[in-house]
């Protein structure tokens, strides 16, 4: 098969390479976007059912595009987020061929060499955006779960109506976690969940969603560079956030009222017997205190900028109750837990990637996106250039500020 | 680095801590560190151990001191009390670790600590280890730790380092985790 030549090959066809082919349209940079399924693939295939975005509609916003409908602070359903991705190909005519699975990335004498199972290309520069959650961390000790009990990830859930009618031990309390501990638990399947460190936060601060803070108030703009500790703020977990009409809070406290049974980290599984760390009432702690640090700014942000008036009155979650003496250990043989799903996080998938710019820890050396192989670039990861860059909200800037330094490195 | 302007000072190094930790995050062999500690039996229940040596950055060291600690039982349990029960150590060491780290956070934070008490207690059912009731565990059946600090700070950042002393304790860790333990006998 011949092959084709382009400047410019972005991989991945989600909000993160699509702002980036309308970046590099902007500056006329020819390109193409591979994509191996359909424009917002993973949306498509890899969500649960009920599942809304966390952010509120008027907080997508991408470059030459945004939200123009009438409900600006609802949350889009998996329907309406494809939907909404969708459009946005079609609105700037991004050149995406779509059902092309890349099988390897080479460098070579004139750029990179991008093999696909729909033949090859050559090109000068490649945009990594195939996104930060294609393989789901399971921790090793799943491997010790006895064998009666079924092992599910997060990205093979789709409703409860897939599981056992059994107990179901959900493990990770970010977004994630809390979303289907409570989905389930409401389904009559008694939820036990295992946290370990977690982020909360109330879904309405003072009467204004709490991303309209984090962006009003500039959090969600702090640069990669200009951030105490980088590699620990790229780290942190998920806020625990649900997107619901009744723009609920999600938090423990909001999970154990309902019944749902909280223990601590998972640890290890010894002859049947799971065990959870005694770490609990600390992470609850600390997790409080932070949240209460993130509003203390944003009170101290509104007095400064005289928005006092505009807000309501500032207000404090209660403290999360955690209960004396958690449980350490579960029987994972005696019947009560038949499903333990894994909550655990992602990791991306480079597999195909053969460019030596991986660290010891198998993760791609680049600053801000710019990635340490000349002519390489990486969108759409977790504070890859600023607080947001992992929400829709953040590849705009960050498609920015990557196709200008692509164009000058074009340039030479 | 530019001058610090703080005056706190914990008498903590945080710039030599803040040094290491960037050297060994590229020099991950380094970091392994092995703690060592040998005990030998006196008579009883009275045992003495020793700390010594131990090996880390790649090399062996030694203490200034050889330490050694005696340790008995008391004598509600028909023992000399010649020293600490062991369990008491267990809250020596899991203290000392917490409060080394309240110090080392705080320095870092640049927030002057005038004073640091912990209490602990912990709670224990002897019929576990004298083999009286089997659902009955040998060990403690939890730990409280009560801080008493005075710092240069407001509640919640006082707090704030005590919770993050926890996060980065190597002690609360070993006690708040599964640790698997071999013994051999050669």
């Amino acid at each position: 098969m011949p092959v084709a030549t382009i400047t410019t090959v972005v991989i991945g066809a989600g909000h993160a390479g699509l702002a980036m082919s309308k970046c590099l349209t902007d500056r006329s940079i020819d390109h193409v976007v591979l994509e191996r399924g359909e424009v917002a693939n993973s949306w498509r295939t890899e969500r649960w059912d009920s599942l809304r975005l966390l952010t509120p509609n008027w907080q997508s916003r991408l470059p030459g595009y945004g939200y123009e409908g009438d409900d600006p602070d609802g949350y889009r359903t998996m329907p309406e987020t494809i939907a909404f991705i969708d459009r946005y190909a079609s609105v700037i005519s991004a050149p995406v061929q779509t059902n092309t699975i890349v099988t390897s990335v080479c460098g070579n004498d004139t750029g990179y060499a991008v093999a696909t199972d729909q033949g090859d290309w050559q090109c000068r520069t490649v945009v990594l955006a195939t996104g930060a959650c294609n393989i789901p961390n399971v921790p090793a000790v799943a491997d010790a779960v006895p064998s009666q009990i079924a092992n599910l990830t997060a990205a093979q859930y789709r409703n409860p109506d897939q599981l056992d009618d059994g107990g179901v031990l959900v493990v990770g309390a970010s977004a994630t976690g809390t979303q289907l501990a409570e989905e389930i638990h409401r389904s009559g399947r008694p939820v036990t969940l295992a946290a370990g460190e977690h982020i909360r936060v109330p879904r309405v601060y003072r009467g204004r969603d709490i991303l309209w803070w984090m962006d009003i108030t500039g959090v969600h703009d702090e640069r990669y560079d200009e951030i105490e500790d980088i590699n620990r703020a790229r780290k942190i977990p998920s806020f625990q956030l649900v997107g619901t009409p009744q723009r609920a809070t999600l938090d423990i406290n909001a999970l154990t009222d309902i019944g749902v049974n909280l223990i601590g980290k998972f640890a290890s599984i010894q002859d049947g017997k799971a065990q959870f760390s005694g770490s609990l009432r600390n992470l609850c702690a600390m997790s409080d205190l932070k949240m209460n640090r993130l509003l203390n700014t944003f009170d101290e942000w509104a007095t400064e900028n005289g928005l006092d008036d505009e807000v309501e009155a500032p207000h404090r979650l209660p403290d999360t109750t955690v209960e004396d003496s958690p449980p350490l250990g579960m029987n994972l043989t005696d019947g009560r837990i038949s499903t333990i799903l894994w909550a655990t996080g992602y990791r991306p998938d480079y597999s195909w990637l053969d460019v030596p710019v991986f660290d010891r820890k198998g993760q791609i050396r680049h600053d801000g996106g710019i990635v340490d192989q000349p002519g390489l670039y990486l969108m759409g990861m977790q504070f890859l250039r600023r607080r947001k860059s992992a929400l829709i909200d953040g590849a705009g800037d960050d498609a920015r500020d990557l196709s200008d330094h692509l164009v000058s490195y074009l340039a030479g | 680095m530019a001058e610090s302007e703080s005056t706190c000072d914990n008498g903590v190094n945080v710039e030599a801590l803040l040094g290491a930790r960037e050297a060994l995050t590229d020099a991950p062999d380094a970091a392994q560190f092995q703690w060592r500690a040998t005990c030998e039996w006196k008579n009883g229940t009275h045992s003495n151990s020793t700390v010594e040596g131990y090996f880390g950055l790649g090399e062996e060291h030694k203490h200034k001191t050889t330490f050694t600690f005696d340790a008995d039982h008391p004598e509600v349990f028909a023992s000399e009390d010649l020293g600490a029960t062991p369990v008491e150590y267990m809250l020596v060491g899991l203290a000392s670790c917490l409060t080394a780290g309240i110090a080392a956070v705080a320095q870092h934070r640049e927030i002057q600590l005038n004073s640091v008490i912990a209490t602990l207690d912990a709670g224990m059912n002897i019929q576990g280890i004298l083999g009286i009731d089997s659902d009955v565990r040998n060990g403690f059946d939890g730990i409280k730790v009560t801080y008493k600090i005075d710092a240069d700070a407001s509640e919640d950042d006082i707090k704030a380092l005590v919770a993050q002393s926890q996060k980065r304790s190597a002690v609360y860790d070993i006690i708040t985790n599964p640790t698997n333990v071999t013994v051999e006998v050669n």
